[in-house]
């Protein structure tokens, strides 16, 4: 293909800028001596200083990342024999109607999830809280670590396991040493999405959290309810450098596996 | 393998969460549908629904939706086209993914700096002598911002299908006397209809139900389908009607992915927004 002439070039730029300027204007600001986010004033470190001071804040980041961790893990874990399942299911029709099932929560709107899940455990007698965000964000995720698995099994070749089950392998050790190994890279995948899909999760947490638990994403919701607070500055910036290693890592493992899909996050 | 009964007694926890998270939800929401505030049995949630007031806020709705899927559109496809005759294609392409894994929140929390009274626009308008304009909190402010949230969901499963067409097709079109226009007309947009019906798809559906960017961006002014689900459930505490505008939601959504479903697999795999 040719190169690209100036125009198509100035209108790319444009996106770019346009796609990037509200991050870094955030963490531009978080450095804004002046408390708000026009007129810098002078360099000052001293929302990132209260970020690291605000112990209820920070708590609010463990149970982030305690949350979105478990629920990766738990998650993959559940959603690697579905997809497995799924995989030696012989009936065709049968393999269709699940997957569809699986990927109604990948396409549900947040609010619908948000709203079932909470009648859900008023139900169920769930408290809300710890509890029911997590067990939420590991039902959201669970479809997407099938849907980044699957593939990877539908094209593996049968006669690996036929091969392997010929020279006497037990099943088990067809699923651990086979099946498992070759999949791993579709696994990881799934394992990172969940992760940060978790991590971004808004709408459904917002939902079923209750009082007295929060997560990052309602907390920043409720702190930009009351205004411009300049420590969310601080938290973006942090955040925007956490997120980055995230995504080198995903970007890194996908390159390896040379998997055709990229992920993207909700 | 041999066919025996437990044999997929494995799969058990898939299935308890398919039927508790998956089919579960969806029926305890048409089963609260039925029912008023004070418990009773009513169909009076649904002709609620179908009152002016609903009608109006589902029209409006579908209306920001449309807008928003227009111009999320108009944006992304020439972008995704441009990024196929880059060098580093997967780079740039990734580089205009990466702001979608910024967490959703910090992005519209910046938009409330960027657009307020006294952020830049405002100051820019100033200087070229517009003068400052009241941007938040109106149904301007709304669209752009979501636009602006939905782009790289539109890009991604346009800038995939634009990447799967063989270059030879676009010689032999341009060998056989067609127009660089004519190409893209009946070469290029043909074979790139599903990308754009998955991306119509991806932003459709969540800009029906967004609810924290009209709440932040555009102050109540903007009722959503999304927006109403949150009050009735948080606020007004009305599980009923909450549950029945839910249920419509569950329907348009069904009826969307038929409207946009290609014969080409592989979209859902794009991912989903929020």
């Amino acid at each position: 293909m040719g190169k690209l002439s100036s125009l198509p070039r100035i209108y790319l730029a444009l996106v770019f800028v346009v796609l990037y300027a509200p991050i870094f204007y955030l963490i531009y600001y978080s450095f804004n001596s002046g408390g708000g986010m026009s007129n810098f004033e002078s360099f000052t470190l001293e929302y990132y200083q209260a970020v690291f001071q605000d112990t209820r804040l920070l708590i609010i980041v463990m149970n982030t990342i305690i949350i979105a961790l478990l629920s990766a893990l738990l998650s993959t874990t559940i959603g690697v024999i579905g997809a497995l399942a799924i995989y030696f299911m012989k009936n065709k029709s049968m393999r269709q109607t699940v997957l569809s099932l699986n990927n109604i929560l990948i396409v549900s709107p947040d609010v619908i999830i948000g709203a079932s899940f909470l009648i859900l455990f008023t139900l169920i007698g769930v408290k809300l809280g710890f509890a029911s965000v997590l067990i939420s964000h590991i039902a959201f995720s669970i479809p997407i670590v099938v849907i980044m698995v699957l593939p990877k099994l539908l094209e593996m070749s049968t006669s690996l396991v036929d091969a392997a089950l010929d020279l006497g392998a037990s099943r088990r050790d067809v699923l651990t040493r086979v099946v498992l190994p070759y999949i791993k890279p579709g696994i990881f995948a799934g394992f990172f999405l969940a992760l940060t899909y978790s991590l971004d999760d808004f709408a459904v947490t917002f939902f079923v959290t209750g009082n007295g638990f929060s997560t990052l994403s309602v907390e920043i919701y409720s702190m930009a309810r009351t205004g411009i607070t300049l420590t969310i500055n601080a938290l973006s910036g942090l955040i925007f450098v956490i997120t980055m290693v995230l995504v080198l890592g995903y970007y890194i493992i996908g390159n390896k596996t040379k998997s055709p899909n990229q992920g993207v996050k909700r | 393998m041999k066919n025996n009964p437990l044999r997929f007694v494995y799969a058990v926890p898939y299935a308890v969460w398919m039927l508790l998270f998956v089919l579960a939800p969806i029926a305890v929401i048409v089963y609260y549908s039925f029912f008023d505030l004070s418990g009773n049995l009513t169909l009076g949630n649904y002709r609620n629904f179908f009152s002016s007031i609903y009608f109006k806020l589902t029209m409006s709705s579908f209306w920001y939706a449309f807008l928003i899927t227009f111009f999320s559109l108009l944006i992304s496809y020439p972008t995704a086209y441009f990024l196929t005759k880059t060098k580093h294609k997967r780079l740039w392409l990734l580089l205009i993914i990466i702001p979608s894994w910024i967490n959703l929140l910090l992005k519209t929390y910046a938009f409330i700096g960027l657009m307020g009274l006294y952020g830049p626009i405002n100051g820019f308008l100033e200087t070229i002598g517009i003068g400052s304009q009241q941007i938040l909190f109106t149904d301007f402010s709304f669209v752009f911002v979501s636009v602006y949230i939905f782009i790289p969901f539109m890009i991604l499963p346009i800038f995939n299908s634009l990447d799967k067409i063989n270059p030879t097709l676009l010689d032999a079109s341009k060998d056989l006397g067609a127009s660089s226009w004519v190409t893209f007309k009946r070469v290029v947009w043909p074979m790139t209809i599903d990308g754009v019906k998955s991306g119509v798809q991806v932003v459709f559906i969540p800009a029906l139900s967004l609810f924290m960017i009209t709440r932040l961006i555009a102050g109540n002014k903007v009722i959503t389908l999304g927006t109403a689900i949150e009050q009735q459930f948080l606020v007004t505490q009305n599980w009923g009607m909450g549950s029945t505008i839910a249920v419509f939601l569950i329907i348009f959504m069904f009826l969307i992915m038929l409207l946009t479903s290609g014969k080409e697999k592989g979209a859902s795999a794009n991912g989903k927004t929020k």
